[in-house]
């Protein structure tokens, strides 16, 4: 039997060295992705479009497509998931019917992205006749991220104190005005950091873009901002690779010479995003706390 | 003797099966203090927050009995609970100032009714943070948090808060047992204060400080309302046993 004092210190030793790993095996992912794809990025990189069978293509069609793709998806589920958690969390009473609702979310948001995206194929591409656009595939993020996005508002809802409910509501302010005048205010850094928490999941997803956003890129005319031209960026019945589908298009069947390094330029350009997406959440999720409680 | 402004008859309250009030008539006239006084789980919590339908947001919860707020019944099918809360503010145990700036936080009722004219947004926190007798500590530092302030402090904004919207009653619920000593004699300063002006309904489970601030005292216990009078015969002269024991500490 070891002495409480021994058993603390190896328990101590054992996690340390347990959250020491974590970090490095995310260390080493990181280090190898920056390192080899790094070198690949220059502005050119970034910006020219995709060459099919030559050297020298960029992501900048890829690029544009997923922020373009991002921005579509969380326009149409971040509204749905708001709605979604407030009934949830402020109105609705604990029974069956909200217990099957979240049970319902939850199976949801374990399905696999490739299901969503083999739905999103069947279901918008095909029977509703979307084709492989960028409509299709911000509906399929939509349902790839409803639930992720409900579950994360739901809680910050649930961070803030019922003290304040009561609070709201014994001074004379009606359910609403409580929850859209004391409750959302004080929630909302909460509620944007898993906001941009999910736009990294989203921008980084393959597998329900590539039955539904399409695999083919074609060049836009940054010129053209008219959403009823073909060529145009902002049109949304384009097909559109985004950057995640391409890395994983080149890797499977990439004939371009410098397959390789463009591989790794996407990837390291997807990680420096997401990374960046993370530090904004946390930048801006303290920023918005301390302005809005103090302004 | 004024007029009667809140009167409660065969008040009964369930949660669920329990039965947690069984049958109050208790009534209260305009202005001054009343405390109500009782053991943990006597009901007097549960009682304070029927006056304005606190406890509708408690799933669960049968009300039956009567409670008429100046003649009209607070649980008539007509009543609106939005306007009974304006007439009849609350304190919380724990001082809940909304994460906004003092300014902010005592103007909030206002605001949202729809009240722009600034000089008079200014004057009401004035004069409401002047009643809740803590301007003088706050009033350099309006447009900081509120969450910055010490819990007294913290608790008189939140009282100021409710004077704003100039309710005809306010509700305390043990306004000081999460506050220090000198926090806590702070408010019952402001709430003798106010006394003049308000009808105030406080819970505590100080005894002293019921004796200190309250004209009439009410001691709750198991449900049912053992005693209401004036608070001077309550602790001095009591009616009944049992009020007495728990007067002199021998259970509670």
């Amino acid at each position: 039997m070891m002495n409480p004092k021994t058993q603390n210190k190896v328990a101590i030793g054992s996690l340390y060295g347990i959250a020491g790993l974590v970090v490095l095996i995310l260390m080493a992912l990181l280090g190898y992705i920056l390192v080899s794809g790094v070198p690949q990025l220059s502005w050119h990189f970034l910006t020219a479009p995709a060459k099919a069978f030559l050297e020298g293509g960029g992501v900048g069609v890829q690029l544009y497509n997923s922020f373009y793709l991002l921005i579509l998806a969380m326009l149409i589920s971040f509204p749905i998931a708001l709605g979604a958690a407030i009934y949830l969390y402020e109105y609705a009473k604990d029974n069956w019917v909200t217990t099957t609702i979240r049970t319902a979310i939850e199976i949801l948001s374990s399905l696999p992205s490739v299901v969503v995206g083999l739905f999103g194929f069947l279901f918008f591409v095909v029977r509703l006749n979307l084709g492989f656009s960028i409509l299709s595939g911000a509906f399929a993020l939509t349902f790839f991220n409803l639930p992720l996005l409900t579950r994360s508002i739901e809680d910050s809802l649930r961070t803030i104190d019922t003290t304040q409910r009561e609070g709201g509501l014994a001074l004379g302010l009606s359910r609403w005005e409580t929850i859209t005048r004391v409750i959302l205010p004080a929630a909302v850094p909460s509620i944007l950091t898993g906001v941009i928490l999910s736009a990294g999941r989203v921008f980084g997803e393959a597998a329900a873009l590539i039955y539904t956003a399409g695999q083919s890129a074609p060049a836009l005319d940054f010129t053209d901002w008219n959403p009823f031209n073909i060529s145009s960026p902002l049109n949304p019945m384009r097909p559109a690779e985004t950057l995640a589908v391409h890395i994983w298009k080149i890797n499977s069947e990439g004939i371009m010479p410098d397959a390789k390094a463009i591989s790794s330029g996407s990837s390291a350009v997807l990680v420096l995003a997401i990374l960046l997406f993370n530090f904004a959440a946390r930048y801006l999720g303290k920023r918005l706390y301390k302005r809005l409680t103090s302004a | 003797m004024s007029k009667e402004i809140l009167t409660t008859q065969d008040l009964h309250l369930y949660y669920g099966d329990k039965e947690a009030l069984k049958g109050i008539n208790l009534n209260f006239d305009a202005k001054g203090i009343t405390a109500l006084i009782g053991p943990s789980g006597c009901g007097k919590s549960t009682y304070l927050r029927t006056l304005n339908r606190m406890n509708d947001l408690i799933p669960n919860v049968t009300i039956t009995g009567t409670i008429k707020f100046k003649g009209e019944n607070l649980y008539a099918p007509s009543a609106d609970t939005v306007q009974i809360r304006k007439e009849i503010g609350m304190v919380f145990q724990q001082p809940n100032p909304f994460p906004f700036s003092i300014y902010d936080n005592v103007i909030y009722g206002l605001r949202i009714a729809g009240e722009k004219d600034k000089e008079k947004l200014d004057a009401v926190v004035e004069k409401s943070l002047r009643q809740a007798a803590v301007w003088d500590e706050v009033k350099d530092h309006l447009h900081e948090s509120a969450l910055a302030l010490s819990g007294g402090q913290q608790q008189r904004v939140c009282i100021a808060r409710v004077l704003a919207v100039s309710p005809e009653i306010i509700l305390l619920d043990e306004p000081t047992s999460a506050l220090d000593p000198v926090s806590s004699s702070q408010i019952e300063t402001t709430l003798l204060n106010l006394r003049h002006d308000y009808t105030i309904i406080t819970v505590t489970h100080n005894l002293q400080q019921a004796s200190r601030i309250a004209d009439r005292t009410a001691f709750f216990m198991n449900g049912e309302l053992v005693e209401v009078d004036q608070t001077k015969n309550i602790f001095m002269n009591p009616a009944e046993k049992q009020t007495e024991d728990y007067i002199s500490g021998r259970f509670g």
